[in-house]
């Protein structure tokens, strides 16, 4: 160990490398901390599908998956979330080529897909519960609302990051400061595309066939 | 207006209660007269409310634990003395629905709000020192992440004195925890302090994790990572795949009880087990959670104190890396007797018994670092010989209550109480108490009084096993825990010697205040200058004690294990010293979002417990407020100029002047 190495290295290299020495690479330890996060809120929905996987059969009389999923419109909102994810990518790429207006035009298409998106899971558990359908119906509603409910919250925070993103955007521009920021609701909006193919395949698909 | 809260919510009918209540409002008021009388409440903002320096975020939670520690032992006494008294028809002092919340908060209390905060607390004073870096990753959070566990802890003292707290046992089994069999809001205090506490503890295990990995000095390769750091990354990784499940967990919970669904409930298809699965799915990581970085304690005192380099520096890693695995498939164990079945139980009995082995190579390690080492007998190496045979025997009964067949005779009996305070108390109390005496003089820049030290290392061995072997025992003559009173009176002589062991401990926590005392009275001459008073091995000596606030003047490098050992080998047997020119330092700003949020989190909890939800959305809405006014705030670091590190770094140099002279002067006055 020798403590006087970096002031060895600090003349032959001037100021900037110092600091940028001492203080490592904080846009990558940012990014590298959301993936932590991101696979810490997994085991969270790794949990509810457990969860939701036990209470399948705790119908308790009420209806049973097949006679309430309208797979035509879940196929909808996939499409929408699946296409925002795709404009997400778009947003990125014009990051990558510093074209501020371009991101933000992206950020709104992925923001209205987003909402959309949010609106028809919205309508479809106010259907549902107008129709007697409540999650305090029976253990399998409990499960399957609390899953993709939690899972339309995560998008609702998305949207929410999505409008202080373009907030930022207009007031900063493109910086050390948003661009990070930018790729880590990135990485969350993609995480949350995944996540959703999870529930269109394991709670409508398997549960419609 | 105030939802379910009125003022019937306060139990003027119970004397005790009422009488505590009173000692500490009379405490606050002292405390808040003093701090504001000595005009100190801007310095408590500026140096330590907002701080984002791990050193004292560390020094907080100790600080809180301490005190929590004496309100969960205030309970543990309390029921040692009432099944003393509550014999063959007697009743005691407690009633049956006090001393159910007593028993439940004692759990909590010690788990939550003792052992986890003196965990986090030691991991933040040493980790960013061991791996030589100046702050963790996301000082920001840390700074949160302590505040949101205080809010936790509020939530917990306020339900004794408006309202109730569980009467349900420390992981609130459903359905007894479901509305139906607890419809007071005891429950929901439990709810909603750990809610907000775990993800607290989550972004800890995020931080550190990342910490870790990310920023570790030049030469720090993992596999010259100290075993405490080892051991705190391992616990880290365990935060980060388990407390999720907690938070679902208590989600799940929270919506029976707010929204009347029926994950948990006995009717409409909910499903009781799933709740016992779910909660133990992360309980049991948790309690390998707190014993690793216990472990890493162990090591680096007897590495230290034997002046030997740890043998088997790499089964120990190794050893610490199998454990974090296992922990995660012996969950079952906690409830052989569900009915799984005997081939599920069998899986899990083997994985329990598995988890002995990597334990048991730790044991040897450190048996062998002993050997033939020169053992300074010193009150932290006291703890640790102390666990080291207290932890063993505790593993032993563990390994007898993996058996599925011996376990549906022992589950739910004092044996299971005996157990896991055995390793509890030998494993991560020992520890975090050898650890606070090994790191207190780098935290504060003075070592704790000895004397007063092993004092109370003997109270606590002796009241351990006063107190616990008579229940392992009693166990055998069908005694079972969560008993608040009982009929045979042959078990009361050793209820009264379990009672008596309660005393000796009670003496142990005395001796500690005491050595508190005394170690302050006498900071003078229990000063540590050199930085390094153990004359250790590890990066966290390097630098003075108690550490600059930017941790190190010029980033260490290593060449290998202990590197701190090396340098000071390769130089003469004295640590080298920073020498100028230094550069200017990268540093964070503090921060007032992260305890302002947390205060609204404590009110949200606060409203969501007594259904006030015009005052949850009001604290739902500061909190987003305020985390909004963080992510708008740019300010958030500055630069330390290299003219001030140098004056901080010079005074030191003169200290260190100072007490060569001192020192070499009366040598010579000896001499002549």
């Amino acid at each position: 160990m020798a403590t006087d190495t970096l002031s060895n290295q600090g003349h032959a290299h001037g100021h900037d490398h110092d600091h940028h020495d001492d203080h490592h690479d904080t846009a990558g330890t940012k990014l590298f901390g959301f993936w932590v996060y991101l696979m810490s809120d997994l085991v969270i929905f790794g949990s509810l599908f457990a969860t939701y996987a036990v209470l399948l059969t705790g119908t308790a009389g009420g209806p049973t998956p097949d006679e309430i999923f309208e797979l035509p419109f879940v196929l909808v909102e996939t499409f929408l979330l699946l296409f925002s994810s795709f404009t997400y990518g778009m947003a990125v790429l014009a990051m990558n080529a510093n074209q501020t207006a371009k991101v933000s035009r992206w950020l709104w298409i992925t923001f209205a897909l987003g909402a959309a998106f949010v609106a028809m899971e919205v309508y479809e558990f106010h259907h549902l519960i107008n129709e007697g359908f409540g999650p305090d119906r029976s253990a399998f509603l409990s499960a399957f609302f609390t899953l993709v409910g939690t899972h339309g919250l995560h998008v609702t925070f998305g949207l929410i990051w999505i409008l202080v993103m373009l907030v930022q955007l207009k007031k900063q521009g493109l910086t050390d400061v948003t661009r990070p920021r930018i790729m880590c609701l990135s990485l969350f909006w993609h995480f949350l595309d995944i996540v959703w193919i999870c529930v269109f395949s394991f709670v409508y698909l398997m549960g419609v066939l | 207006m105030f939802g379910k809260l009125s003022l019937e919510a306060v139990p003027y009918d119970e004397p005790i209660i009422m009488v505590t209540v009173t000692a500490i409002v009379l405490g606050g008021l002292a405390l808040t007269g003093a701090i504001t009388y000595f005009k100190k409440w801007g310095y408590l903002w500026k140096e330590w409310i907002t701080s984002i320096d791990h050193k004292k975020l560390g020094i907080m939670y100790f600080i809180v634990a301490l005190v929590m520690l004496l309100r969960g032992f205030a309970d543990a006494i309390m029921m040692r003395s009432q099944l003393a008294m509550a014999s063959a028809g007697a009743e005691g002092f407690l009633p049956p629905s006090h001393y159910d919340q007593i028993f439940t908060a004692h759990g909590v209390i010690m788990i939550f709000f003792v052992a986890m905060p003196m965990v986090i607390g030691l991991m933040n004073l040493v980790v960013p020192l061991q791996i030589g870096a100046r702050d963790v990753a996301f000082p920001f959070l840390n700074n949160l992440s302590f505040w949101l566990f205080a809010a936790g802890v509020v939530l917990v003292n306020v339900s004794l004195f408006v309202g109730e707290f569980a009467k349900t046992g420390w992981l609130a089994y459903a359905p007894l925890s479901g509305l139906d069999y607890s419809p007071g809001v005891g429950v929901d205090y439990w709810i909603w302090a750990l809610q907000i506490s775990g993800i607290g503890t989550t972004m800890t295990g995020i931080n550190f994790f990342v910490t870790i990995i990310k920023m570790r000095t030049k030469g720090m390769t993992m596999f010259r990572l100290p075993i405490f750091t080892w051991t705190s990354l391992c616990a880290n990784v365990l935060i980060i795949a388990s407390f999720p499940i907690l938070t679902a967990t208590i989600a799940l919970l929270t919506l029976d009880r707010y929204l009347g669904m029926h994950f948990f409930t006995t009717d409409l298809g909910g499903n009781m087990m799933m709740y016992v699965n779910l909660i133990w799915a992360w309980g049991h990581p948790e309690v390998y959670i707190l014993i690793l970085p216990a472990f890493g304690v162990f090591s680096e005192v007897i590495a230290t104190f034997a002046k030997k380099r740890l043998f088997g520096y790499n089964t120990m890693v190794w050893a610490t890396v199998a454990i974090t695995i296992l922990s995660f498939v012996v969950w079952l164990h906690h409830f052989f007797t569900m009915g799984a079945g005997a081939n599920v139980n069998a899986f899990f009995g083997i994985m329990t018994m598995i988890i002995a082995i990597p334990t048991g190579v730790k044991i040897f390690n450190w048996l062998f670092t002993m050997y033939r080492g020169r053992l300074e007998i010193t009150s932290p190496v006291l703890w640790t010989l102390g666990f080291i045979i207290t932890f063993t025997i505790g593993g032993m009964t563990g390994v007898m209550l993996s058996l599925p067949a011996a376990n549906f005779v022992l589950h739910n009996s004092l044996f299971v109480i005996a157990h896991f305070h055995n390793v509890i108390i030998g494993g991560v109390v020992f520890g975090m108490l050898a650890g606070l005496t090994y790191w207190f003089p780098k935290a504060f820049g003075f070592t704790l009084n000895e004397k007063w030290g092993k004092r109370s290392f003997w109270c606590w061995i002796t009241g351990f096993y006063v107190a616990f072997m008579p229940l392992y025992v009693l166990s055998f003559f069908g005694a079972v825990r969560r008993m608040q009173s009982y009929n045979n009176p042959e078990w009361q002589p050793l209820m009264i010697v379990a009672w008596v062991g309660a005393l000796i401990i009670a003496a142990g926590i005395a001796c500690t205040l005491i050595q508190f005392y005394v170690s302050i009275r006498d900071r003078k001459q229990n000063e540590d200058v050199s930085g390094d008073p153990w004359d250790a091995r590890t990066l966290e000596w390097a630098t003075s004690s108690p550490a600059p606030f930017y941790n190190f003047a010029h980033l260490p490098e290593v060449h290998g294990v202990d590197g701190f050992w090396e340098a000071k080998k390769a130089n003469g047997g004295v640590p080298p010293i920073s020498e100028p020119p230094y550069q200017d330092i990268h540093m964070p700003k503090n921060t007032w979002e992260g305890p302002i949020i947390a205060l609204f989190a404590t009110i949200f909890g606060f409203a969501l417990v007594w259904h006030i939800w015009w005052l949850a959305i009001v604290g739902g809405i500061g909190m987003f407020a305020t985390f909004m006014a963080r992510i708008f705030n740019d300010d958030v670091d500055y630069y330390v100029p290299a003219a001030e590190v140098e004056r901080i770094e010079r005074e030191h140099r003169q200290r260190l002047k100072q007490k060569g002279d001192l020192a070499h002067s009366t040598r010579l006055e000896t001499q002549s």
